[in-house]
């Protein structure tokens, strides 16, 4: 017999999905079980008073969380998120209901013995509900009191050897795909430098003191599997600077179907036989690639590293050996001025320790915007509201045509007078010899 | 007249508003120290935080300093 009842909730477990209402409720039956003798530090009814305030909610069409708050561990001014319900008396075991962010392991490499230490600390310390890697990326663990909070933060930094993960105007989690753990199409060790940049950036991560939240994610290559380009302030993704290498002879054998393209991943169905110019060629967004006497040719000048010959022919294709990373600036999510992508700001650099080149960028973008950054606003809308060119001339780079979408529409790029040869000013006089009025 | 230390004049500034205000961004405090680095003015920021003058206030995705006791959230708790 449920602690309350959820009429509203049940619904939601009737349609084709796996229902988080089913999850809860499963959780809930176990910590009233407690097969595993756990010492419960919080209520064990949270999880059931958690499902009665969502259905008070529902009824209520508002919800009944207050958001936010001066929770938190010493020394840190994020990972915490505070939450209370304006209902206590009703369902005591949600009063506190405060999320702990944890950072997660680079490429997301875990151990089971990790898991479940994490586990056996989220069933002891908090609700047992746990969300991973939703859209902020890292560990949430949902649902604790105020007082289990240095415990937690006690036990994940001296037993896990985790650390909290960033919330608030911080530097968030950084995150990044396996890399070259895994892909050959990593061109630089992304866990490398998320791990190195997350422990140069520590104070960035724990001590707010941005206008707003800063995201960084590293991407070994432009398929951006951790969508770096779309979700974070600054991208850093992989690419090269020289030809892709040709195995002529895999191509051939693409042609000629002895190869499965994609890897195989679309042989669900019968697709008909593999046509190189339709599936690729023509597909090509700069058009750079054909075929001439059997073989397949491509003027690398114009490729825009697209990756999707690359994703279709993997035994024929590979990424150049000249490798680095482009870094992109301003994505974020639509909750002011619609969504954007992230702009190029520099196109190439070498990634190579002691990263000092990329901590350059870092260090000069954050500093312009701490300074001219509203409160609240990312640093993809103060490009918005001070160019482009602004943001190009703060890292000390001059503009290039990698920077430039498309002629004469963006950006706005002006000349200054100190770039022009003897300035705004020039002799009428000799100027009108040549050009009469 | 003696200068005046950065916490007076964060502490003063914080109780000039109070009427109007619990809760800071990080720009407005670093507003009151002009002539430093935003980074400088970050760890003066941080010291009182650490030596309890400051509170941090996060809504988990902005957060902002505070007195504590300050403002609704502490009494609304009952956990100042």
């Amino acid at each position: 017999m449920p602690k309350h009842e959820t009429p509203l909730l049940d619904q939601l477990q009737s349609g084709p999905w796996p229902s988080f209402v089913t999850d809860i409720k499963e959780e809930a039956e176990r910590r009233h079980k407690n097969e595993g003798k756990v010492e419960y530090q919080v209520p064990v009814d949270v999880c059931d008073d958690l499902l009665g305030l969502l259905e008070l909610s529902y009824t209520d069409g508002t919800t009944h969380w207050k958001h936010g708050g001066i929770v938190g561990v010493f020394g840190y001014g994020g990972g915490v998120i505070g939450r209370y319900c304006d209902q206590p008396d009703r369902f005591p075991g949600v009063a506190h209901f405060h999320t702990v962010r944890v950072a997660q392991p680079a490429g997301l490499y875990y151990t089971s013995e990790y898991l479940r230490q994490l586990c056996d600390i989220w069933e002891m310390r908090g609700s047992g509900l746990t969300n991973m890697h939703g859209s902020t990326g890292d560990i949430v663990l949902l649902g604790t009191t105020t007082p289990q909070l240095e415990e937690i933060f006690f036990e994940l930094t001296h037993k896990m050897n985790t650390d909290l993960g960033g919330s608030g105007s911080n530097l968030r989690t950084p995150s990044c795909c396996l890399g070259e753990s895994r892909c050959e199409w990593a061109c630089y060790d992304t866990q490398e430098l998320c791990y190195k940049m997350t422990m140069e950036y520590q104070d960035e991560l724990h001590r707010p003191a941005f206008p707003y939240k800063f995201k960084f994610k590293f991407d070994g290559c432009p398929n951006c599997c951790v969508a770096s380009i779309a979700r974070s302030d600054m991208a850093f993704i992989g690419t090269w600077r020289d030809e892709i290498r040709i195995d002529q002879e895999a191509v051939a054998a693409y042609i000629g179907g002895e190869l499965q393209p994609n890897g195989g991943a679309h042989a669900g169905r019968n697709w008909g036989p593999f046509d190189i110019q339709k599936e690729v060629i023509d597909l090509c967004p700069t058009e750079c690639m054909w075929i001439e006497d059997g073989k397949l040719m491509i003027n690398d000048r114009e490729c825009t590293r697209c990756m999707h010959c690359i994703n279709v022919m993997p035994r024929a294709l590979r990424i150049g050996n000249d490798r680095g990373l482009s870094i992109l600036v301003g994505a974020k999510a639509p909750i002011l001025d619609g969504a954007q992508m992230g702009s190029l700001l520099v196109p190439f650099v070498k990634v190579e320790e002691p990263y000092d080149e990329i901590k350059e960028v870092i260090e000069n973008i954050w500093e312009w915007w701490m300074e001219e950054g509203k409160n609240r606003e990312r640093l993809g809308e103060l490009i918005k509201r001070q160019g482009l060119a602004k943001a190009i001339s703060v890292v000390g780079l001059k503009p290039m045509p990698q920077h430039v979408q498309e002629p004469r529409h963006n950006p706005y790029i002006f000349w200054k007078e100190e770039d022009v040869p003897g300035g705004w000013d020039r002799d009428i006089a000799e100027y009108r010899k040549h050009h009469q009025r | 007249m003696s200068e005046k230390t950065p916490k007076e004049i964060v502490v003063e500034f914080m109780q000039s508003k109070a009427k109007q205000k619990s809760k800071f961004y990080f720009n407005d405090l670093a507003a009151l120290f002009p002539d430093m680095k935003q980074r400088d003015a970050k760890k003066l920021i941080n010291q009182l935080v650490n030596e309890g003058v400051l509170v941090y206030w996060s809504s988990g995705s902005t957060t902002m300093y505070g007195l504590p006791g300050t403002g609704k959230q502490a009494g609304a708790e009952g956990e100042e």
